[in-house]
Parts: C-alpha cells; sequence; structure tokens
C-alpha cells in the first residue's frame, strides 16, 4: 500500500436529484459512485470499464477533485486531498490531469491551438518563456498534429484532431496521473494506435500512472495492467487485466465480454444473441442486494436480500457475487 | 433501383485564408433496405458527406462545390432550404453520437417525439400521442406513457440514444443516417442499439448509412462499405470481401492497428506520416506518402475507383494494374 501513487478509499459521491413535475416533485438521492476503493501505482495503467452510466466519468472527477467528495478519501503522493481547499488544489493540480471524452466541450473555441498549448506552460511556469514556442512544437508532434494546424481554432479541427489538442493539453504539464475517459474514441483506428502507444510509452518511460476509462474492450485490454468493472456505482469485479479477461468472475462482466463486436467478415450473424436482458437500473432507485440480480441468469432469492461484498477469487482478483461458485470460470461462449 | 444515387460530391470550407477540401468528389449509390457503412481517417469527411446532402452544415464557411445527390426523385444538393427541410426528419433521418445535440433538454419527450408528426403529417393529436407510445414500445421502453412525461435527462445513455432512434423512425424514413450510433455507450448497450437499429429496419424496409470508425460494427451490421481517406472513398466493397481480402493499402493498414491483432505489451501498428493538407491539391494517390507499396507513379496520376471484381472497387494504381496482388497486399501488413 505504502508505494501507491493514488488511493481511494469507499469513495461515495452522490447528487439530489429532483423527479416529477414541480407540484409533486420528489426528492431523491442519485448514487453514481457508492462506496468505491482502488489504488494505482506509479506506471501502472488501470482500465475502468462498465455500463454507460454506472458512474465511471463520476468517479474519475471524484479523484481529480472536480466534483465533491460525499464521503471517503482521496490520497495523491501520500497527500490526502479529501479536505483540500481551492488554492491548495490549485497548486497540486498539474500532477494530475485528465483527458475528457468531449473535446468538443473541453476546448475553448476562442483559442488557436497555440494558445490552447502555451497557456499552461506560462500558468504554472514549466518552461521558459522563450522556449514556450519551441515546446508547443515539440508537444504538437507528440500527438501527431502537423505544425502548420498552430494558429487553428478548434471548429476547424475534426473529432479526432480535437482530442489530440486535448491530449497535448494535457501532457503539457508533465503530470505523474492521468486520467483518460474516453480518450481515443473518436479517433480512427489507426490514428487510436499512434495515441495509445504515445499513452503507454508515457506511462512506461516516465512513471506516469493513468486511468483508462474506455466502452472499447480491445484497446483496454492491449492497454492496462489491471482492470477495475463497474456496475451502478461499485466494483464489481478487479483483477490483473488478463485474468480477468480470460477468467471473468462476476455475471456483468461476462455479459460485457460476450457483447464485444469481432471484426470479422462473418460476425453479422451474433448480433441479437449478444443482447443483455432488460434496462439498467435507475441509480436514484437501486435494486436490493446486487444490484444486477434483476438482469442476472444466475440470481437466487439471496442476491436480492444483501449486497455482496468484493470476494477474493485469485491472485489480486475479487468479485462481488455471492453465486461464484455457480458461475463458474470459463470464457462463456 | 437505387434510394440514394450521389454523384462526384464535392464540398469545401472557405475558411479565412484557406479553402478545405473536405469532401472530395465522392460517388456513391444505396439501395433501398441495405446497409451501408462508412469508415476511414478521422477528418477525412465521413461526417461532412452525409451533412452536405441534407443541408446541416454551415454556411459559409461550408460550400457544395459540385455533384448531384439523388434521393426518391429529388436532387438534395439542389433543393430548397424548405424542401430540405420536408425530407430531412422525414424520408431521411439522422442520429447522432451525442443525443443530447438531437433532444431538446428542456422539452418532454412525449412532445419531442410527435413533433416531426405533426410538422410532417396532418395528424391529430391524440393520434400522434398515441404512435409516439408505439414508438418508444418499439424501441423497448418499458412504461412508455409515463416516459412521454419525462425530460431526457431523466434517462440513462442508452435509453437516451433509443430515444433519439424512436424519434428519428416515427415518421417512417426510407433513409437512416447514423454518424457513430454507439461510440459513447458500453458494448451491451451497443450491441442492444444496433440490434435495435437492425429490427426496425427489417420492419420499415428502410435503407441504413453507418459512419463508424469501430471495425467491429461494420462487421456486425453492414452489408457494403466504402473506406474514405483525405475527402475520397479508396475502396468500395461488400462487407465480407472486405474483411476477407481488402483491396486498398489503407484499409489493409486500418485493419492491422486494431488491438484485438496485437500481443499482450506489443506496441499497435500505425501508418507512418500525417493526413495530407487538405488545402493544397493532391496530384497523384492522397495515400502515397504513408503507403508501404507506394511507388513513385502513385504520386503522378490522381486514382479513380476502378473495379477488381463485381461489387468491389479500388482507388489503388498498383492493385489496378495488377503489379501488386491483394495476397502479397495481406501478406505483407499481417501483424
Ligand atoms: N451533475 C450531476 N447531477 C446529477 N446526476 C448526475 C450528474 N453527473 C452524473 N450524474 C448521473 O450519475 C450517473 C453516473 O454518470 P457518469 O457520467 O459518471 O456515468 P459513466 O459511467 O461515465 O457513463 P458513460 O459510459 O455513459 O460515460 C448517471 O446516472 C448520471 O445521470
Ligand atoms: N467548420 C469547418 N471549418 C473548416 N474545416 C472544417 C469544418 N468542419 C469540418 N472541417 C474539416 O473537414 C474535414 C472533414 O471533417 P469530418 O467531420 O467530415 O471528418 P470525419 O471523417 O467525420 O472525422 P471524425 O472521424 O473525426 O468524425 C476535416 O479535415 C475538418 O478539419
Ligand atoms: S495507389 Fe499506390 S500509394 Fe496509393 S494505395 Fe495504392 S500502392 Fe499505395
Ligand atoms: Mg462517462
Ligand atoms: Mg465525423
Amino acid at each position: 500500500m505504502n508505494d501507491s501513487l493514488l488511493t481511494v478509499n469507499d469513495v461515495k459521491t452522490h447528487f439530489q436529484v429532483k423527479r416529477g413535475p414541480f407540484y409533486k416533485r420528489q426528492h431523491g438521492v442519485l448514487r453514481a459512485v457508492d462506496g468505491v476503493s482502488l489504488s494505482l501505482r506509479e506506471g501502472e495503467i488501470l482500465g475502468l470499464v462498465g455500463e454507460s452510466g454506472c458512474g465511471k466519468s463520476t468517479l474519475a472527477r471524484t479523484i481529480m477533485r472536480l466534483l465533491p467528495i460525499t464521503s471517503g478519501a482521496v490520497t495523491f503522493n501520500g497527500k490526502d486531498l479529501t479536505n483540500y481547499e481551492r488554492d491548495a488544489l490549485r497548486r497540486v493540480r498539474p500532477e494530475f490531469q485528465m483527458i475528457f471524452q468531449d473535446p468538443y466541450a473541453s476546448l475553448n473555441p476562442r483559442k488557436t491551438v497555440y494558445d490552447t498549448l502555451a497557456e499552461p506552460l506560462l500558468t504554472h511556469d514549466i518552461v521558459e518563456r522563450s522556449a514556450v514556442a519551441t515546446e508547443v512544437g515539440r508537444l504538437m508532434e507528440t500527438v501527431g498534429l502537423a505544425k502548420r494546424f498552430v494558429r487553428k481554432y478548434p471548429h476547424e479541427f475534426s473529432g479526432g484532431q480535437r482530442q489530440r489538442i486535448a491530449i497535448a493539453r494535457a501532457l503539457a504539464l508533465r503530470p505523474r496521473l492521468i486520467i483518460a475517459d474516453e480518450p481515443v474514441s473518436a479517433l480512427d483506428v489507426s490514428v487510436q494506435a499512434q495515441i495509445l502507444n504515445l499513452l503507454r510509452t508515457l506511462c512506461k518511460e516516465e512513471q506516469l500512472a493513468m486511468i483508462l476509462i474506455s466502452h472499447d474492450l480491445g484497446v483496454v485490454r492491449h492497454m492496462v495492467h489491471r482492470i477495475a468493472v463497474m456496475y451502478l456505482g461499485k466494483i464489481v469485479e478487479q483483477g490483473p487485466a488478463s485474468d480477468v479477461f480470460d477468467h471473468p468472475r462476476h455475471p456483468y462482466t461476462r455479459a460485457l465480454l460476450a457483447a464485444i463486436l469481432k471484426p470479422t467478415a462473418d460476425a453479422a450473424a451474433t448480433l441479437s444473441e449478444l443482447v443483455l436482458k432488460g434496462d439498467p437500473p435507475s441509480p436514484v432507485n437501486p435494486p436490493s442486494g446486487c444490484a444486477f440480480h434483476p438482469r442476472c441468469p444466475w440470481a437466487t432469492a439471496e442476491c436480492a436480500a444483501s449486497t455482496p461484498p468484493l470476494i477474493a477469487c485469485g491472485e489480486g482478483h475479487e468479485a462481488a457475487c455471492i453465486r461464484l461458485d455457480a458461475v463458474g470460470a470459463t470464457v462463456p461462449k | 433501383m437505387s434510394l440514394l444515387e450521389v454523384d462526384n460530391l464535392q464540398t469545401a470550407f472557405h475558411t479565412r485564408d484557406v479553402i478545405v477540401r473536405a469532401v472530395n468528389g465522392i460517388s456513391y449509390s444505396v439501395a433501398p433496405g441495405e446497409t451501408l457503412g462508412i469508415v476511414g481517417e478521422s477528418g477525412s469527411g465521413k461526417s461532412v458527406s452525409q451533412y452536405s446532402l441534407l443541408g446541416l452544415l454551415p454556411t459559409p464557411p461550408a460550400k457544395v462545390e459540385s455533384g448531384t445527390a439523388r434521393f426518391e426523385g429529388t436532387d438534395l444538393l439542389s433543393a430548397s432550404p424548405a424542401e430540405l427541410r420536408k425530407i430531412r426528419g422525414g424520408r431521411i433521418a439522422m442520429i447522432f453520437q451525442d443525443p443530447m445535440t438531437a433532444l431538446n433538454p428542456f422539452m418532454r419527450v412525449g412532445k419531442q417525439l410527435a413533433e416531426p408528426l405533426l410538422l410532417h403529417g396532418d395528424l391529430d393529436k391524440g393520434v400522434a400521442r398515441k404512435e409516439a407510445i408505439q414508438a418508444l414500445n418499439d424501441v423497448g421502453i418499458q412504461d412508455a406513457e409515463a416516459a412521454l412525461n419525462r425530460f431526457p435527462h431523466e434517462f440513462s445513455g442508452g435509453m437516451r440514444q433509443r430515444i433519439m432512434i424512436a424519434m428519428a423512425l416515427i415518421t417512417r424514413p426510407a433513409l437512416l443516417i447514423a454518424d457513430e450510433p454507439t461510440t459513447a455507450l458500453d458494448v451491451t448497450v451497443q450491441a442492444q442499439i444496433l440490434s435495435l437499429i437492425k429490427k426496425r429496419q427489417e420492419e420499415l424496409g428502410m435503407a441504413v448509412v453507418m459512419i463508424t470508425h469501430d471495425l467491429g460494427v461494420i462487421a456486425a451490421t453492414c452489408d457494403r462499405v466504402l473506406v474514405m481517406y483525405a475527402g475520397q472513398v479508396v475502396e468500395s466493397a461488400t462487407r465480407t470481401e472486405l474483411f476477407r481480402q481488402s483491396a486498398h493499402p489503407y484499409t489493409q493498414a486500418l485493419m492491422a492497428s486494431m488491438p484485438a491483432l496485437h500481443h499482450e505489451g506489443e506496441a499497435l501498428y500505425t501508418i507512418p506520416g500525417l493526413p495530407p493538407d487538405m488545402t493544397r491539391p493532391i496530384p497523384g494517390c492522397a495515400f502515397a506518402p504513408r503507403c508501404a507499396h507506394a511507388e513513385p507513379a502513385c504520386q503522378e496520376s490522381a486514382p479513380t475507383l476502378q473495379a477488381v471484381s463485381p461489387e468491389h472497387e479500388t482507388a489503388c494504381l498498383r492493385i489496378q494494374s495488377g503489379s501488386l496482388t491483394r495476397a502479397h497486399l495481406h501478406a505483407e501488413t499481417q501483424v
């Protein structure tokens, strides 16, 4: 535990939400992140996957301290950030950077690429003023953007090109932890490959730690050392990536891995068989017990009775399911 | 008979100091009921090529420079804004990656669903409401009556995407253009959305244009595929031919980049170099500077699409001349 760069301990992020028409409005609590613990070492890449809306981005923003923590603690590099206020946070902020899912929203439309990259370099004194132009050029090259784009505005780029600008901006501050929220989902496969190689090299050579959030499980498998699978605000399985991919234990993980579309000529036939039954549950009104039980083929009455804890099921591998023995450990066909 | 026939579409952006030739003379057709996939480099003009047809680009700076796009007897490229508005959200529907760009956050779902019906047909409100409930049932939203009174943010991402599909299909369009419809969704919801589109497609006999960079999505849904590079179509093939014997070095390189084909820890295959500057005329094959198989001749004359087999066209000069075989192309880029 001592050598971990980031420790997340039983973190909860709840939102107060209003539902219904104004005359019978109900106030509810949306448990977007509901008791997540994880840790990350220098140079380590952790994959965070799970259903749309299960709380991955909320967890990321909570770790980044962009959202208030409802309870629990976030420790970064030995410092407990949980109660840091604005100024203190501003000082440590360059050390952990986030690459957002949506490059449209995260880039300022009125700033050229040059200004977007030069500004963090200047505000945080990363390089001498006279070296800023060179550094901007270097950053653009690192992410594979041609220098002729330097005076252009975000709207003049395709989605993919914009994401590269966002990545260059995150790298500008030479962070120690990057949380990448769908960093390549807007990119074609070959540009994806460049960015992924780049991120991997950075993690390896500069001992940069990374949390990679992605729906592309092929990308995750290739990139990460460890993987955490979330369902409705909780981690339901985590472990070494190869172990989880080859021997998924939680029924949700198995459904997820089974739904990967294979890029082969005769994949079309299988599409309808992949569909997981039922809708994702509401985080305001979650099912009792194991939140996956209404959709789980292995569920029994006991599953609805109490929330299963994470149970060890291998070397550094744990899953939150009380029927692990019945579910088995073979790869679903 | 094709449903949509696009001929030599060229679209450019006239920015402050340069002209970006985003779509550079592409031609293709879509048959009724078929699914045509479009893959290609980020920025290769996939979205612009479709938005051009529906008048969805900001003008200026965008300008359709030439071409025709015949759809059910109308040339979309010379149609008046009023005509286009009628076709859009009527006979042609469109869905996007982010449902929130299409859904109005301040309007109840029911009202949004009924709107295209009231706009395009002359239904009364009661009938429109029934149709809206039916549309939600068709996309598998339970308790549709209650859903009508809710706002978009009260649904999960996958449900919003299904509501957007319900809205797009409520007018029973002949053509659905889907721009990265599942990129933001996890794979279980993706499978749900794609099989839903397929089911509704079969029920309505509708054609689909599917823009994606996920070759798994292409494999699962498309009958035919266009591969775009630098504003041009460089290969057009059936799904089976594309995956078994693609006939263009760019396509082959794209497939070789997929993480699934690599060993753990191995660096991913990438295409060297950068995409071309689309503000300058490109003399030869646009891919030549990055192509592992390029010869000096490739830089000289601009290729056009030529058939290599009945339903398979390539713009690779070397494949066309026979100096590069498909078998060789595959052997070379195998990882
Ligand atoms: N500011 C907010 N106020 C209220 N609810 C929110 C807020 N932000 C997120 N939520 C809700 O919290 C839940 C988790 O959302 P989050 O964006 O973290 O999911 P995600 O796992 O990142 O999903 P996706 O894969 O679709 O990006 C969702 O139900 C979402 O609607
Ligand atoms: N408003 C604009 N002004 C100038 N250039 C633009 C504008 N909109 C798009 N472009 C350019 O047009 C080209 C094609 O863009 P398009 O959005 O069609 O790409 P795409 O193939 O859909 O890419 P992606 O996979 O990243 O979505 C890009 O090179 C882009 O830079
Ligand atoms: S025409 Fe030449 S440069 Fe272009 S893809 Fe074919 S071999 Fe490569
Ligand atoms: Mg998210
Ligand atoms: Mg696009």
